[in-house]
């Protein structure tokens, strides 16, 4: 047996095709201009476990080999004379490793014997090959730039002739250390430094409150009993700072807002944003659904996730998070990180063990194609893209969860941060094991059990990072990698667990780590006591704090009654998930926590959580100064309809959607892109919930940034309306038309905004900012209440920019609502593709001189006054009409108008089979109002012939006939006898194709093997 | 997930489905068996592994699709590895048991990651009948991972009762791995003489094609499909749990105006119910047979 470093290399064989050293050439010449000749890519495997030569032979060539494709070197680094220089990627230490550990796991099964998994013995790296000798600098751009990132990768490179290898060490011994941080007698400006030094992203009055608590006799007498200095410890400040983040504990979407209409005069105060606007909106109406016998919302707002009843069996569960800061500084890391977090969502709601459903995702980035300068530590926006792209590909296809809806918005403003917005639904029984599957209860003397994933310094403080601005000295332990398959492990096992009414109740660690999710957790049984020795670590070296603020992904908290215990840990041995008993719920009124006996923290839980003073902000309103446009006269419309086609949000995203899986699990009904070509982009998505019934969801997501330029109250009202009608597009019914439909609804908001805190020189516009934000949230309000429609779960992100170089970018105030309604019978949704040649073509709704903030003006560089604005009572008549018309089938297709207006809606209903239309738009009206004019509340659908009259009948004056579907593939419409539109549908889908998004990502064509 | 150790007393085939470690296709795997008229069984791998199970009470054992331990040092390859060596309580190595699995005439199906399970395992091709690794399957063509409905054709040399009366089908393909590589001409050869290559992607006309995305990774011989000599071992890439209903397939509207008696069974559905008629006849030839023994 020998005990030194062992190393095995797998090579290509001649001949096989190197399609990663391929991709790298050619992503080095189009992206970075570097020319690097042949790349070839090789798998390092570092061992550092005792294995004897035949073994490590028989290991690599047995279990790392496959013999059809690779070479093996032993102790060796190959590489043909050819080659001139290299870049290693090696992990950091500490960062997730999964390969490594499957290699690990591989070993143990080779040599059947249990391998301490505690300790990492298998380091994976990759190392490049490339033709040409590049000097250092172009190397190290392509290492950071293409292969890697600096912050979770350590990079070797340089000429071959002088290689070096990195295997991480981790660590030294363990740092039983806690530190004291004073605050008495510290000055203002030296508490405030205090807090930005430490990253606890707390203010002025906040780090006050926190110095009175400690000074108060009743606090000095319970630390002298606990034998706790009179001073806070790390670890205190560190779980104040957590618990009291923006992230965390919502302080500006809670805080007294002083309003003033700068053009009225009028001003008023705002008592919460979260309670007026949406708590009180949503009691509201769930008090008129219960009137009317829909008592269907079952859990809003005070969980993981909001849940609503769909039958007597079951319960459907959402929840939309971002994960914005991480994504801009990590993109990969960053959004697997986000889609697997916000599985756990769901997944730990109530007692947990909800089924995974879907995910959805909504993306904000930059021009792909921006070309100017980057600030330091900025990445630019076609490389967040892909790393997003590729993280929410890994995160949603591993974890075998549908990804079957979202959208890509661009807009120069999110170069800074991008914008990345996760959603999973789920179905959770109504009963587990005879307990109300959402309640979540606790009582003193249940154990405090952590499964998953092990704790490292991965992710310390990212509550509180997500709640300041970025910079340019962000930290990189704030970075963190996500592990799909140990989620999986870890779902799969809350699944059986629950069922077997194991688990009391269950939470995730997100945001804020063990601190946050024990912290609430204890809130309901009023204490708990944690031992972090207890914690199992992936490597020593973490002081007490970092343990318990660590967010190292895919770990649950779970609520244990001690007679359970046992049989927990034996399904948990079975399903290989480690659990550990880290500590006992009590019910004494503190969060205790102790390292070995040694008191660490100990804080009253009525002060953790009560404790933070509110704020008080400043919003002041003005209309901004917007004029319509003199455009060129004479425009070609056909030239028109291509541009919009071909550009940035209208194009094919088709790219992109096919690396996502979107139909796992066999229930996906209605996908991103349908017809016979595949090419037919849908409004909604439609997921049937089981095997058994033909009951399902459709899910949608309403996003419209642009018109928040003009007014961000009809852009929020706009977005919630694009989100209802691309349900009703589909198929869906409006909520509580009928005494007890039990036609549940269920929505998220998730509001990302640029930094709204009024400060005359960091931020002289803030109150500008805040006024949109609580525009943006009576819109909210109005339209939940126009359309009976509640708000179960949301988040708001409240400070989206980023300020390096004396340079800040920030997001244009940005609203998504995210939607889910359930379907009767999916067999009866409706697709946006044109069906037949004869069906008769109409608009529904109609269409106002709204051009402001369109796509068409877009075109031509302007914005325009005219925003367009929902007509609530209007739409809520039109769907309502629209249901009943789907209750006599009489809508063949539907599809409805965004992006573009009536011309792009009816160019794409041709996408999916070939098909043309003949259409007719009326003279009373510009042509350019009714075919761009982003009107809200309006689509394009058609009638087979036979059903025209019942179909008039009913809509009346809410459908005007425009034309008819043809079978010569043809795009003809007129303005009255004029022939405005001629062109040939395969070509139009063909420029809507090659857009820039596909062009951006390239498509899968293939490549020639060598 | 049914964890129970034994399957139900009934008389309908039984069908095993494994599951756990990143496994994910396995309810729809086990609802096209019910659909079919058989019983589906979802049991974690260490139920197997650790001997709590045993496939021998079990008709066909089936390897769903997902992302086996992540997949990270290639396809199957962490999985295909556990089955090869870890060993049970008494020494067994699962391979062990599906040796006699196989010799006792039962049947072996593997979806897209259970296909390159199989593959990788050698339970397929498996020409040299010693469950050696013979062809490979890796990274497709375009370096991507791809989500996409392609059309199938049936070889109509294939023995494997899986397809038996099909001749095309349309299915999705979702994988980032699926490209077939057959490393030798002999290997190649003795393929196409056994009719191995029971599935070859191809165009709206039925017409075998090499172009992407027909053909969506590359695979030589356009191969989606692989049979052992005996047809008893089944894999493909491509995912017919996933096409149970009419409803699962993009074009699913337009075709049911087109027509609306339609049926409402989708094509992935017929090869589970091929495999359970089979057993079902299988089963009724014996019992005829023990009759007839007995009788004369």
């Amino acid at each position: 047996m020998e005990s030194t470093q062992r190393t095995i290399q797998l090579l290509l064989k001649p001949g096989q095709h190197d399609g990663e050293g391929q991709r790298v050439a050619e992503a080095a010449q189009r992206h970075l201009g570097l020319h690097t000749g042949r790349v070839q890519s090789t798998a390092l495997y570092t061992v550092n476990y005792p294995v004897s030569d035949e073994q490590l032979h028989r290991f690599a060539t047995s279990c790392l080999q496959d013999p059809v494709l690779h070479d093996v070197a032993l102790d060796e680094i190959r590489h043909d004379p050819q080659f001139r220089s290299y870049i290693l990627v090696a992990k950091l230490p500490g960062v997730t490793d999964d390969e490594g550990t499957s290699a690990q796991n591989a070993l143990g099964d080779f040599l059947n014997q249990p391998l301490d998994t505690r300790t990492q013995h298998i380091f994976s790296k990759r190392l490049y090959l490339l033709e040409e000798a590049l000097p250092e600098a172009s190397l190290r751009r392509l290492a950071e730039e293409l292969l890697g990132n600096k912050l979770i990768n350590r990079f070797e490179l340089g000429p071959l002739t002088n290689l070096r290898d990195f295997t991480p060490r981790p660590g030294g011994g363990a740092e039983i250390i806690t530190d004291q941080v004073p605050l008495t007698g510290l000055s203002d400006e030296q508490l405030v430094q205090l807090s930005k030094d430490n990253l606890y992203a707390l203010n002025l009055e906040e780090m006050r409150a926190i110095r009175d608590y400690y000074t108060k006799p009743e606090t000095q007498h319970q630390r002298r009993v606990a034998g706790l200095p009179a001073e806070p410890t790390d670890c205190e400040l560190e779980i104040l700072g957590q618990t009291w983040s923006e992230h965390c504990k919502h302080k500006e979407f809670s805080a007294i807002i002083n309003f003033r209409d700068a053009d009225t005069g009028e001003e008023r105060q705002v008592d919460s944003l979260f309670k007026t606007y949406i708590k009180d909106a949503t009691a509201e109406v769930d008090r008129q659904l219960r009137a009317n016998g829909n008592d269907w919302l079952i859990k809003v707002f005070s969980d993981n996730a909001g849940a609503v009843r769909i039958n007597p069996e079951s319960l459907f569960v959402w929840k939309v998070e971002t994960h914005n800061s991480p994504s801009a500084i990590d993109p990969y890391g960053g959004a697997i990180t986000g889609i697997l977090g916000n599985n756990r969502d769901p997944l730990a709601t109530g007692i947990g063990g909800a089924q995974l459903l879907f995910n959805t995702n909504v993306l904000c980035f930059g021009n792909p194609d921006y070309n100017g300068p980057l600030l330091t530590n900025q990445l630019h926006p076609r490389r967040i893209f892909e790393g997003v792209r590729k993280g929410i590909e890994d995160g949603g296809n591993k974890s075998g969860v549908p990804t079957v809806n979202g959208a890509i918005i661009f807009d120069d403003r999110y170069r800074g941060k991008p914008l990345v917005y996760c959603g999973t639904g789920a179905v959770m029984p109504m009963q587990l094991a005879g307990e109300d599957s959402w309640e979540k209860k606790i009582d003193a003397g249940d154990r405090i059990i952590m499964a998953g994933g092990r704790v490292g310094k991965d992710g310390i403080h990212g509550a509180t990072f997500s709640s300041i601005e970025l910079d340019e000295s962000s930290p990189a332990t704030a970075v963190q990698i996500g592990s799909p398959i140990t989620q999986k492990l870890a779902m799969d096992f809350l699944i059986i667990a629950t069922r077997r009414g194991l688990i009391k109740c269950s939470t995730d660690n997100g945001a804020g780590g063990l601190s946050s999710s024990v912290g609430e957790l204890a809130g309901i049984s009023g204490g708990a006591v944690v031992d972090l020795e207890k914690v199992p670590l992936k490597y020593s070296g973490l002081r007490p704090w970092e343990i318990f603020l660590s967010e190292s992904q895919e770990r649950f908290t779970l609520v244990v009654e001690p007679d359970k215990l046992d049989q927990l840990l034996a399904l948990g041995e079975e399903m290989e998930v480690e659990l550990t008993d880290i500590g006992h719920f009590t019910d004494e009124g503190f969060l205790d926590v102790r390292f070995a006996g040694g008191p660490v923290a100990q804080l009253s839980l009525d002060f953790l959580h009560d404790g933070v003073p509110r704020k008080i902000m400043e919003a002041e309103w003005q209309k901004p100064v917007s004029q319509e446009p003199q455009l060129p006269a004479n425009l070609d419309y056909n030239d028109v309809l291509r541009q919009l086609l071909g550009s940035l949000n209208i194009c094919s995203r088709e790219s992109v959607i096919r690396q996502y899986d979107h139909e796992v699990k066999g229930r996906t009904i209605i996908k991103p892109l349908m017809g016979a070509t595949g090419q037919a982009p849908q409004d909604a998505a439609v997921v049937r919930f089981n095997f058994e019934s033909w009951e399902g969801v459709a899910v949608s997501n309403g996003i419209l940034p642009r018109f928040g330029d003009l007014d961000a109250y009809h852009m929020s009202a706009g977005a919630f309306d694009e989100a209802v009608r691309q349900i009703i597009s589909v198929g869906g019914k409006l909520p509580n038309l009928t005494p007890g439909d039990n036609i549940f609804w269920s929505v998220n908001d998730n509001f990302c905004v640029p930094d709204s805190l009024y400060d005359p020189v960091a931020n002289p516009d803030g109150k500008l900012k805040l006024a949109k934000l609580v525009r943006m949230c009576e819109a909210l309000r109005d339209a939940t209440a126009a359309y009976c429609i509640p708000l179960t779960s949301g988040k708001d992100s409240m400070k989206n920019d980023f300020k390096a170089d004396g340079v800040k970018i920030s997001v244009p105030p940005t609203v998504l609502y995210s939607m889910t309604a359930k379907i009767e019978d999916v067999r009866r949704t409706i697709t946006s593709d044109f069906k037949a040649e004869g069906d008769v073509v109409y608009q529904l709704g109609t269409t106002y001189d709204e051009l402001g903030g369109s796509e068409f003006y877009q075109l031509y560089n302007e914005l325009g006054a005219n925003v367009p604005q929902v007509r609530f009572a209007e739409a809520k008549e039109l769907y309502t009409l629209m249901g009943q018309a789907n209750d006599q089938q009489l809508i063949q297709s539907c599809h409805d108008l965004s992006d573009g207006g009536l011309a792009v809606a009816l160019a794409e209903a041709t996408f999916g089979n070939g098909l043309g239309a003949y259409v007719q738009v009326s003279e009373q009206q510009s042509v350019e109002v009714q075919l761009f004019s982003e009107s809200h509340s309006r689509f394009v659908a058609t009638v087979a012939p036979e059903d025209v009259v019942a179909f008039e009948k009913l809509l009346g004056k809410k459908a005007t006939r425009l034309g008819v579907v043809s079978g010569d593939g043809e795009l003809t419409v007129l303005h009255g006898q004029r022939v405005v539109i001629k062109a040939n549908t395969a070509e139009l889908r063909e420029v809507w194709t090659n857009g820039p998004v596909n062009q951006t990502i390239g498509f899968g064509q293939q490549v020639a093997a060598e | 997930m049914n964890q129970s150790a034994a399957p139900a007393a009934s008389n309908k085939v039984q069908a095993l489905i494994l599951t756990g470690f990143g496994i994910n296709c396995e309810e729809e795997m086990a609802a096209a068996y019910r659909l079919a008229g058989a019983d589906a069984t979802i049991v974690h791998l260490n139920q197997v592994l650790h001997g709590h199970v045993s496939i021998h009470d079990y008709d066909v054992l089936n390897f769903p699709g997902g992302f086996s331990f992540g997949d990270d040092l290639g396809s199957g390859v962490v999985l295909a590895n556990k089955l090869r060596y870890r060993q049970n309580p008494n020494g067994r190595t699962l391979l062990d048991d599906l040796r006699e699995f196989i010799a006792n005439g039962k049947f072996v199906l593997g979806i897209c990651n259970g296909f390159q399970v199989l593959v990788k395992l050698g339970l397929l091709p498996n020409l040299g009948g010693d469950f050696n690794p013979e062809v490979t399957l890796t990274h497709n063509a375009s370096s991507r991972y791809e989500d996409r409905w392609v059309r199938l054709k049936v070889n109509s040399a294939t023995r494997t009762p899986f397809l038996k009366g099909i001749d095309s089908l349309e299915v999705p393909v979702r994988h980032g791995e699926g490209r077939l590589v057959i490393p030798d001409a002999a290997t190649r050869k003795r393929i196409l003489a056994e009719g191995l290559n029971c599935l070859t992607y191809c165009d709206a006309d039925g017409c075998e094609v090499t172009q992407y995305p027909h053909n969506p990774n590359g695979a030589d011989l356009n191969c989606a499909g692989l049979t052992d000599t005996a047809g008893q071992v089944f894999g493909l890439m491509p995912h017919p749990e996933a096409y149970l209903t009419l409803y699962n397939h993009p074009d699913w509207a337009r075709r049911k105006r087109a027509n609306p008696g339609i049926p409402e069974e989708g094509d992935g559905l017929r090869m589970f119910q091929n495999i359970v008629e089979h057993i079902e006849q299988q089963r009724h030839a014996a019992v005829l047979l023990e009759t007839n023994q007995y009788s004369s």
